[in-house]
């Protein structure tokens, strides 16, 4: 709104200098020609804020409509059309004020070519100037939405990025490291190679990425070995696949979310011996997987406040195949089981 | 002095026991898996000392303290940084940020060395502040005779004030809390429970139908059949929340 209002004082000013000069030389033109100090006034005066009122209007109107497209057609046929408007109209005004005057109105019927000629290089003028500085403007806020919108995505990478690394995860892994070191240094050493391969797999991922089934299913067996020593005999894990299945594609970190979840519910939150398993098989076309993890069907609530991770797997999978039907939940007896159906594309 | 570990990773703990191998004058009695049995494990021992883990199954380090009346000096133990403020409110002696260095160790001993010299934080001020989680976590850690229960905040029916108690009504029965009747209605969620009287806050999920009752007040029907009492202020703030 400032903005607005100091640019359109940045205008104004030198407009009307502008068209104030332009009056005075108009008006010694037709002295000059011999015309009465009166007609010279009137006729300079009448013309030429009628002209400026026009350019104004079609500086305006560059505001809310720029042509996109033929441009310059488009000032063209503005400025003629503009000034054959402009020059009819001071025709029948100063006419109808001098009509008395022969010699003034002849005057007027012969200057017309002169006239016409003026206005329409004046308002082609308005016409380009007013074009390029919009333009320029929209330009500009162009340029200001896209760095806009890269530095949301950015920010939005990051967020991903530090939600993948999972902090507690990782310092937790690193405490039991810090423990193994006294005790069994090898096996410290074992955890450490994991812990690596596991975060070397999370920063290379990529999400627009397909992968086999084997080479995720490597990666969650390192997610799940980890666990297995932060945890010791406490979790258990089953994992079954036929042998198609392997070879079937799968979007990259599609699975590790739910493979969390599974964790999240079927370890964390529980006291007992825990078996979590996953199972693979091909199914007409389709690649399908399941997770199945107990939980405590009295405590904890797998569907509300923390589904996000399971939500966003979702959104994902109807990003990719524009379907809602692809990821389903479903509780049997204090288990939680999630299925997903890959479709695969040729 | 008797001393207590509370993890549910057994690497957690073996770091923390290595570590006070160097202080004879403690004496490890008990490692536990859980806050369950570390409630049990406290009773039992009273230890002067123990090692606290926040993030365990079922109840988490702050709702384990709850349950216990004179709790011990508790050194936290945790890779979650977020809870240290609040860890603090409740006059723990330290907060160890796992993974955590010997020198680290070290230093929290010392602090609880001194702290013995001193006089002990009272035990009351630790109960109110530490309680400021459970509702959060979206449940209530209560006791229920020797047994410890936990109640989904979806699974509350009413409450009613109940002397130095506030009576929690569910539908598998009534418990009761050591708690204030203010401190439920600030931390429920509020757009579901209201306090429609001195001695009641209700769940208005499960009203039914509210009748004029007297001069200035309301009776509101649960769908359980049970009636209970609005007063003025509470049917304004009824009708704000149901947009009547």
């Amino acid at each position: 709104m400032l903005q607005q209002k100091t640019s359109d004082k940045k205008f104004f000013l030198p407009f009307s200098i502008w068209w104030l000069v332009w009056i005075a030389v108009h008006y010694s033109v037709l002295l000059n020609f011999g015309l009465p100090t009166l007609q010279s006034i009137t006729d300079s005066l009448v013309s030429n804020i009628l002209l400026a009122a026009f350019c104004l209007l079609v500086g305006n109107n560059m505001r809310y409509y720029l042509p996109q497209r033929e441009k310059y057609w488009y000032v063209l046929m503005i400025s003629f059309a503009i000034s054959t408007l402009w020059l009819i109209l001071i025709r029948v005004l100063l006419w109808f004020i001098f009509k008395k005057d022969i010699l003034y109105t002849h005057m007027l019927e012969t200057s017309s070519t002169v006239r016409f000629s003026i206005a329409f290089l004046l308002v082609g003028c308005m016409a380009v100037m007013s074009m390029l500085w919009y333009s320029q403007k929209e330009q500009q806020e162009i340029n200001e939405r896209k760095t806009d919108t890269e530095r949301l995505s950015r920010e939005a990478e990051l967020f991903k990025l530090r939600q993948q690394l999972q902090p507690h995860f990782l310092f937790n892994s690193l405490n039991s490291i810090s423990a193994l070191a006294g005790s069994h240094p090898e096996k410290a050493r074992h955890m450490i190679q994991q812990l690596s391969d596991f975060l070397r797999g999370t920063l290379k991922k990529n999400e627009q990425h397909w992968n086999t089934l084997g080479e995720e299913m490597q990666y969650l067996q390192l997610y799940l070995d980890i666990e297995k020593v932060r945890f010791g005999h406490r979790l258990q894990t089953h994992i079954e696949h036929d042998e198609i299945s392997i070879q079937m594609k799968i979007p990259s970190m599609l699975l590790q979310p739910v493979v969390e979840n599974a964790i999240k519910f079927g370890l964390y939150d529980t006291v007992e011996e825990v078996c979590i398993s996953i199972t693979a098989k091909s199914e007409n076309n389709y690649l399908k997987v399941t997770v199945q993890n107990p939980f405590d069907a009295e405590t904890s609530q797998p569907f509300h406040g923390t589904g996000f991770g399971l939500a966003s797997i979702n959104r994902r999978l109807y990003l990719l195949f524009a379907r809602n039907d692809l990821l389903q939940t479903k509780t049997v007896e204090n288990n939680f089981i999630t299925s997903i159906s890959i479709p695969q594309i040729q | 002095m008797k001393v207590i570990i509370i993890d549910d990773e057994p690497l957690a703990r073996s770091m923390v026991k290595e570590y006070l191998q160097h202080y004879p004058q403690f004496e490890l009695v008990q490692e536990c898996n859980d806050g369950f049995e570390g409630v049990k494990a406290i009773q039992q021992h009273q230890p002067g000392l123990i090692f606290l883990d926040i993030q365990m199954p079922k109840i988490n380090g702050f709702e384990m303290l709850e349950l216990i009346d004179n709790p011990p000096a508790v050194i936290f133990t945790t890779a979650f940084e977020e809870y240290a403020i609040k860890a603090f409110e409740t006059h723990a002696v330290d907060y160890l940020l796992k993974p955590f260095s010997k020198e680290r160790f070290d230093k929290a001993i010392q602090k609880f060395l001194q702290q013995q010299k001193a006089p002990q934080p009272q035990t009351q001020a630790v109960l109110e502040t530490a309680a400021l989680s459970p509702v959060q976590a979206g449940r209530i850690v209560l006791k229920d005779g020797s047994k410890i229960k936990i109640i989904p905040v979806a699974h509350i029916q009413y409450l009613e004030a109940a002397d130095d108690y506030v009576k929690i009504i569910t539908a598998g029965g009534s418990f009761l809390k050591k708690k204030t009747m203010q401190y439920f209605e600030q931390t429920l969620p509020q757009e579901q429970f209201i306090r429609t009287h001195r001695s009641y806050i209700i769940n208005v999920q499960l009203i039914t139908r509210i009748d004029a009752y007297e001069k200035d007040s309301h009776l509101v029907l649960l769908n359980t059949g049970v009636k209970l009492p609005v007063s003025k202020q509470g049917y304004a703030k009824l009708k704000a929340v149901l947009g009547l």
